[in-house]
């Protein structure tokens, strides 16, 4: 699937492939939804301003109830995450084109980077005492170690779940509507009906990703809050 | 033969990892249902804990993942 769009068939770590021209497209996208369409900066907004604008304040308040009001200088991470995985999860929705988030390589750097930021971001803010994230309080002393491991588990796995499951979702529904889309071709003497039903199918596949790009934001918010408040 | 039969563990292994995801699929259920039901009980406080119904869904997911990645791992690593 990953091809080099300018000829030769082997992959380099600079080739120009047609992941870079679609993730170049994303952040394209972005700038012209964020920077172009909230320049004018009307006071009654134009469609593409108010659409920037519902996004920031949708991101800022989510940060805001999730880690308070001090997970907000954090904003800029978190908006740049959310734009860039809905943008790429949205195109990847158009017919011919390639769903970047869908190659777990790229979804797991976006979760690495988070699982990093995060943890150096707990040691530096509370210091030894981020360790007590693992030490559960409010269980009995007996139950507390084995706790602390199943913890530690948890906290070590959430790269890979949070990585896996944007991939998963999006490689599975692409997959299913690349099937159904078949199916649709093959039932072409059925006339409308099985347009009608991929439609449909496709209305569901445009709701996954707008959610897999919320799901993703919103753990980070949740993982930030960790990092940010260790001890509940 | 004896590859052949270490493909077919290998691909029976893949097709029993998707039980995995009933039992994700029961515990998305559960939580996106549970929130329903305490919705309709009370609705003005509904909006304030969409956040914490994705989370939850998130997290229920989280293992219905592994087992796709257990069936990935057996198609294509093993």
């Amino acid at each position: 699937m990953v091809k080099p769009l300018f000829g030769g068939d082997t992959v380099g770590i600079f080739t120009i492939t047609n992941v870079t021209l679609w993730m170049a497209m994303t952040v394209l996208a972005v700038t012209l939804l964020m920077v172009v369409g909230a320049r004018g900066r009307a006071l009654v907004p134009t469609r593409g301003q108010s659409m920037a604008e519902l996004t920031y304040s949708f991101i800022y308040k989510m940060i805001e109830d999730v880690t308070g009001r001090d997970g907000v200088r954090f904003f800029p991470y978190i908006m740049t995450i959310f734009m860039f995985v809905f943008f790429s999860n949205v195109l990847g929705l158009i017919p011919w084109s390639f769903t970047t988030t869908s190659h777990i390589a790229v979804t797991a750097v976006l979760a690495l980077s988070v699982f990093i930021t995060v943890t150096v971001l707990g040691f530096v803010l509370n210091g030894a005492s981020f360790l007590r994230l693992f030490w559960v309080d409010s269980a009995p002393l007996a139950l507390r170690p084995i706790l602390a491991l199943i913890e530690l588990i948890s906290y070590f796995v959430r790269p890979v779940s949070h990585s896996i499951r944007l991939a998963g979702a999006m490689m599975a529904g692409h997959a299913v509507a690349k099937v159904f889309a078949g199916f649709a071709a093959a039932l072409g003497a059925a006339f409308f009906i099985p347009i009608l039903a991929v439609t449909a199918l496709y209305a569901l596949e445009l709701l996954v990703a707008v959610i897999q790009a919320y799901v993703f934001t919103i753990l980070t918010c949740v993982y930030l809050k960790d990092a940010l408040h260790p001890h509940h | 033969m004896e590859g052949d039969i270490v493909q077919m563990g290998a691909y029976i292994g893949a097709g029993l990892a998707c039980l995995g995801m009933g039992g994700a699929g029961i515990g998305v259920g559960h939580v996106a249902g549970n929130y329903l039901a305490g919705a309709l009980r009370n609705p003005a406080a509904a909006p304030g804990q969409t956040a914490f119904l994705f989370i939850g869904i998130a997290f229920a997911e989280a293992l219905g993942i592994f087992s796709f990645l257990v069936a990935l791992l057996l198609m294509f690593a093993v």
